[in-house]
């Protein structure tokens, strides 16, 4: 398929977003929310992240392909992720020693 | 030596040429997702196993030093993207304007980095036999909490290390990708036709940009508010 070439405005309003964000995760950090201190940032991280992958690096405009490969890497990170604390962070639940 | 924006044998057309030379690009960052999953994953079982001791560390770092940093990096990839749309479009003078100002911008962040490094240096807080954890900030509330103090902040500095080290040296190889790229468009090699590279060290940027925004909150943020 032809290239898509995004016009500037739309990577002058996704950088407008990003900093703004960064602006709301410096704030959000200074509150206590208890355990959502951690939901929070990492929501805001993620939203970031997304709207670079789909904009700046032309994900939203790639070949569906394209798109395939991106969202089994992710899948396969979370597999990595899910797997491995399923074991470490549940070790503590039952009195087994060793 | 094929000359640019030559059909290679293999592919129908020059789309489906540029398209394959993404896709590669997107498989190999693929492999740095989960080669930087991994230190995530490694940094979150510690911070649970370790929590005060890693709330604590957090605290020590430059917040500010760390917002300015995240700035100027994604304004950093708004100006590659520029330069992205710069080859597209054939503009081959703002093209190297765009790559200068990415260039000055990664370099402006490693430069930031560098200092803070040195702060740590000053600190003696880099982990090894010098490390030594602030005694004025310890106070008997906290040393109660986590009598191996000294210990379990060395996991954390060592992560700090480890991962914003990989991150600085992927900020420098990518300057030598700039520096590249800059080479070529000054000798006018970049063509709407033919800009595969820019486009696709333009990905390896935004990934390395990627990579901040995570590191940002999780090693500077997460524990401010106690």
């Amino acid at each position: 398929m032809p290239e898509h070439i995004v016009s500037k405005k739309v990577y002058y309003a996704i950088c407008a977003t990003l900093l703004l964000m960064t602006g709301a995760t410096y704030w959000a950090a200074t509150r206590d929310l208890g355990k959502f201190n951690i939901v929070v940032a990492l929501a805001i991280a993620t939203f970031k992240a997304t709207l670079v992958v789909l904009f700046f690096m032309h994900a939203r405009y790639s070949p569906r392909r394209t798109q395939l490969v991106i969202i089994s890497g992710i899948v396969w990170l979370a597999i990595l992720l899910a797997l491995t604390l399923t074991d470490y962070l549940t070790r503590a639940w039952l009195p087994i020693s060793g | 030596m094929h000359r640019t924006g030559e059909l290679y044998g293999q592919f129908q057309n020059l789309d489906q040429q540029r398209e394959t030379a993404s896709l590669g690009m997107w498989v190999f960052l693929i492999t740095e997702v989960m080669f930087f999953g991994g230190l995530f994953l490694t940094y979150t079982i510690n911070r649970s196993l370790y929590p005060v001791a890693f709330a604590e560390s957090s605290r020590e770092l430059d917040v500010r030093l760390g917002a300015v940093n995240t700035a100027v990096l994604i304004v950093s990839s708004l100006t590659m993207a520029l330069a992205v749309w710069a080859s597209q479009t054939g503009k081959r003078k703002q093209l190297i304007a765009f790559l200068l100002a990415t260039l000055a911008l990664g370099s402006v962040f490693l430069a930031i980095k560098s200092v803070e490094y040195a702060d740590k240096f000053h600190h003696h807080l880099i982990p090894g036999h010098n490390f030594h954890f602030p005694d004025s900030n310890i106070t008997p509330v906290l040393a109660r909490q986590e009598p191996n103090l000294n210990a379990h902040s060395q996991l954390f500095f060592s992560l700090y290390f480890g991962m914003t080290g990989l991150h600085a040296l992927h900020m420098v190889v990518g300057v030598g990708l700039l520096l590249f790229l800059l080479r070529q468009a000054l000798r006018g090699r970049y063509t709407p036709q033919y800009h595969s590279p820019v486009e696709i060290c333009g990905l390896y940027w935004h990934f390395v940009d990627i990579v901040w925004i995570y590191l940002f909150p999780l090693l500077y943020l997460i524990d401010r508010h106690r």
